[in-house]
């Protein structure tokens, strides 16, 4: 035996019985993030919007206060100037004026100058408007694929009913993490459209285990009900469940700790979508199934009698092969 | 044959374990010990501007300026070419969008209309021509020959780039066109592109002149020529050309270049186009200077110096003879293309890291990988025991594959791509842990072991794969959508996950084969 059993098996919980509550929680979550796209929309960094981000090493900690007011006169509107990791590292971020398209160079120029000698650039990112608009664009679109594919993947691996559960599970979870960039203003980005990527990635993933096992359970167990053939099939995977959003959210914590500080703000929002990609399989994809009529017990032995009487019929067909055929002998396993 | 492993199946699996630590072993090696590995298995990672320290800088073509000005020109040809024939028109006025304009007039005598087409084709045979009953014309451009202009434009400059990046030194630089209208330059070490930037601003100078014959006999130059050096195909040859100093053709007023293969002779040779202005001088000193020798300067280098043969009127010529391959003329129609940029440029978007963040990030990076790599395996081993210690090993034999399918695939490495491979580490041993939790449920319903560890591999399969799948969709339309660093890591886990599904069941059954043979057990230590 494993030497700590830590994951417990046999568990019996009523996931789906207290749907109405779950769904609930659900719905308002949903509405809250709704609200806060709405109301306070996101924010949008300047991968969209256009504009610098500096980031430098300086000889000694310098005085952010002090460096603000130095950068006032420049006017670039407003200056972001953040510690990045250390005391000597700072951050330093501004917008594209409004109206202007071309690429502040001598805004960069500018700030080096008051900066001064002996500081290191480690990284200078300047983005153009437009460039910002095709990223918006082809983000919103990559998610949209992303959903389509795999959508039509389940659907001709399952069938279409699980499909939309799936895909509906996926949406609300893309959306979650689009929310929590609005609601926690994190700054929303390129690698935001590549955290919600991966948070599809990983929440598919988790669903398509949990909806396999309700498949299966649907073709073997024709006497319960189908709210106790979801709670059976999910308390049957929830060891799996478990284990698997323990280590990979292991390692992804390891990066968000030791990985450094732009690993640190592009993993962060996975973490917490890995945990709702998790609760989404269980609380949305499944008790989801209940609304869309999913053939089970008896329905399904009826189904099954149907299909085999018409391939019964097939057989008194099969039967009236024309002679030549039937001459050619017959191979019996 | 336990677990269905026929021999075959073993040998494979342990060839490709084997072929995966050699092909990942020029990464683990010094830079000199991987030189004297044999030319195939030199393929090492490499890693992306983000790591290693670089600028990638997204330039925009105007192709906007570029069909202004053709537009207008055309505006200028029909107008020309009308009043050449001596038609009378009306309201010339151009409509629709820049990129595909039409043009329309009206006829004055509408006994023309039969010979209008033919007329316009003359100007350029890319031109499509309309004519109605009551006599209004209308042209429009053939959209593909719009399209193929484009494309050249944006061939040209990358040309012209290439050239001009490659004068200032830069190692490896990445030049590639993007979307419709954009290049992107990626330029590894140059933690500062001003000096790029301010070459590829720069207007480069082509012009036509004469030899000096009598100076290029004596071999030095005279009182209104210079010595230039002659290059083609791009290598000096040390020869030097007597160039007169006065420009007899600006290279602004060449339109066109193509290589061409005379359909009778078979002969190589370029053709040159030149615009109104262009040819009418070429006319001039082409007749004046029959059986003389020009010369095509770029940048202070001659490209090449033929010989005129007859008074070329046209505006069309063809150098010809000399060239031994359609390669060698080809690579003179784009420099002679190239020779200035065909469109304005401008920098739109501008990302530089420098060597030191690129090298703090390859070691958090690392570190960070190791340490899940580490908390994984510990706990897969509470988790399962002796079985998370063999889900443990085809956790290494992921990592060694995947870094060997990276290096094969000369794949890039990025910062998010590092991120990849510490998730793959989480989601690999997933297919084992299917398998386990499987083999469980067997023994809880009173399996016997081995049965059950055969049932816990074919049950979880159709969960793997399925399961598997769907992400590496998600992570294909990342690679197809993201920029560079992000496709990064859509490529680590994109490999990762597929070589976990062969890690985490074939390496693990064979692992646990061998061990099985070996005990005997009853009960399983999982």
């Amino acid at each position: 035996m494993a030497v700590l059993n830590l994951i417990p098996h046999n568990t019996n919980f009523d996931f789906i019985g207290k749907r109405k509550i779950t769904f609930s929680i659900v719905i308002l979550s949903t509405l809250i993030f709704m609200g806060s796209l709405l109301f306070k929309g996101l924010n949008y960094g300047i991968d969209f919007k256009g504009g610098v981000v500096m980031e430098v090493r300086m000889p000694t900690a310098p005085n952010i206060q002090h460096l603000r007011e130095q950068l006032e006169p420049l006017k670039l509107g407003e200056v972001a100037i953040q510690e990045f990791g250390s005391a000597q590292d700072l951050m330093i971020k501004f917008e594209n004026a409004e109206g202007k398209s071309n690429i502040p160079e001598t805004a960069v120029n500018s700030i080096k100058t008051i900066l001064g000698d002996g500081v290191e650039y480690r990284r200078i990112e300047t983005v153009g408007p437009k460039v910002g608009d095709e990223m918006v664009h082809n983000g919103l679109m990559a998610v949209l694929y992303a959903l389509l594919g795999i959508l039509i993947y389940v659907a001709f691996r399952f069938e279409w009913r699980f499909a939309l559960c799936a895909v509906i599970a996926l949406g609300h979870d893309c959306f979650l993490i689009l929310g929590m960039y609005s609601l926690f203003p994190l700054e929303f980005n390129e690698t935001a459209i590549t955290a919600i990527l991966i948070t599809a990635g990983y929440s598919i993933n988790d669903t398509i285990v949990v909806l396999d096992r309700i498949r299966e359970n649907i073709k073997r167990c024709r006497k319960i009900t189908l709210v106790e053939i979801l709670n059976k099939s999910i308390n049957e995977t929830l060891s799996r469940t478990i284990l698997t959003v323990v280590t990979t959210f292991l390692a992804v914590l390891a990066l968000f700790m030791f990985g450094g500080p732009v690993i640190a703000v592009f993993v962060l929002p996975i973490l917490i979508s890995m945990v709702i990609g998790t609760l989404s399989s269980i609380f949305v994809a499944s008790p989801l199934l209940l609304y869309f009529n999913v053939k089970h017990g008896k329905a399904l032995d009826e189904e099954e009698e149907r299909i085999a009487k018409s391939l019964e019929t097939e057989g008194r067909y099969e039967a009236s092969v024309p002679k030549q055929f039937a001459d050619d002998g017959v191979i019996e396993g | 044959m336990l677990f269905g492993l026929s021999q075959t199946r073993k040998i494979t699996i342990i060839a490709t374990c084997v072929a995966g630590i050699l092909f990942c072993l020029p990464n683990m090696v010094s830079k000199e010990l991987a030189e004297k590995f044999p030319s195939w298995l030199q393929n090492t990672v490499s890693l992306g501007l983000d790591l290693r320290g670089g600028s990638h800088l997204q330039l925009e073509v105007d192709l906007k300026a570029v069909n202004a000005e053709f537009l207008s020109n055309l505006l200028a040809d029909v107008r020309g070419a009308l009043r050449k024939e001596h038609i009378m028109y009306l309201n010339l006025r151009v409509e629709g969008r820049e990129s595909n304009p039409k043009l329309f007039f009206d006829l004055k005598d509408i006994s023309n209309k039969d010979k209008i087409s033919n007329i316009i084709k003359k100007i350029d045979s890319s031109l499509l021509t309309e004519v109605s009953e009551q006599g209004q014309v209308s042209i429009t451009v053939d959209p593909i020959a719009a399209q193929n202009r484009s494309k050249l434009i944006i061939e040209q400059s990358i040309e012209v780039i290439r050239r001009r990046i490659d004068e200032t030194g830069t190692k490896e630089p990445t030049i590639l066109r993007q979307g419709n209208d954009r290049i992107i330059i990626q330029l590894p070490g140059v933690d500062d592109p001003q000096e790029v930037k301010k070459r590829l601003g720069k207007t480069a100078k082509m012009t036509f002149n004469m030899v000096d014959s009598g100076a290029q006999n004596t071999g030095h130059a005279g009182p209104d020529s210079t010595m230039l050096d002659y290059v083609r195909g791009g290598e000096e040859g040390g020869r030097k050309i007597a160039v007169r100093n006065q420009v007899s053709v600006s290279g602004e007023d060449l339109i066109d270049a193509q290589a061409t293969t005379d359909p009778q002779s078979g002969d190589i040779g370029v053709s040159l186009r030149f615009n109104n202005r262009g040819a009418r001088k070429f006319a001039e000193i082409s007749a004046n200077s029959i059986g003389k020798q020009f010369a095509i300067v770029l940048d202070g280098k001659v490209l090449t110096a033929p010989v005129f043969r007859e008074a070329i009127p046209s505006g069309v010529a063809s150098i010809s003879g000399g060239f031994h391959t359609i390669r060698e003329a080809n690579e003179l129609a784009l420099l002679l293309r190239a020779g200035s940029l065909p469109a304005p440029l401008k920098v739109v978007e501008e990302r530089t890291v420098g060597p030191s963040l690129g090298a703090d990030s390859i070691h958090d990076g690392r570190n960070a990988t190791v340490i899940a790599f580490l908390m994984v395996s510990v706990f897969m081993f509470l988790g399962y025991s002796m079985f998370g210690l063999f889900a443990n090993l085809a956790l290494v034999f992921n990592m060694v594959l995947l870094f060997a399918g990276l290096s094969l695939l000369q794949a890039t490495l990025t910062l998010p791509g590092i991120a990849g491979i510490a998730m793959t580490i989480g989601m690999a041993v997933d297919a084992n842990v299917l398998i386990y939790e499987r083999i469980k449920e067997e023994l809880r319903a009173g399996t016997a072991a081995l049965a059950a560890i055969e049932a816990g591999y074919e049950r979880a399969m159709t969960t793997i794969i399925d399961s598997n799948l769907t992400t590496l969709i998600a992570a294909g339309v990342l690679y197809e959508f993201g920029s560079g660093p992000i496709r990064g890591f859509a490529v680590t886990t994109a490999i990762g996950i597929s070589v976990s599904m062969f890690t985490a069941l074939s390496v693990t059954k064979l692992v646990t084969a061998w061990w099985f043979k070996n005990k005997q057990v009853q009960t399983l230590p999982i």
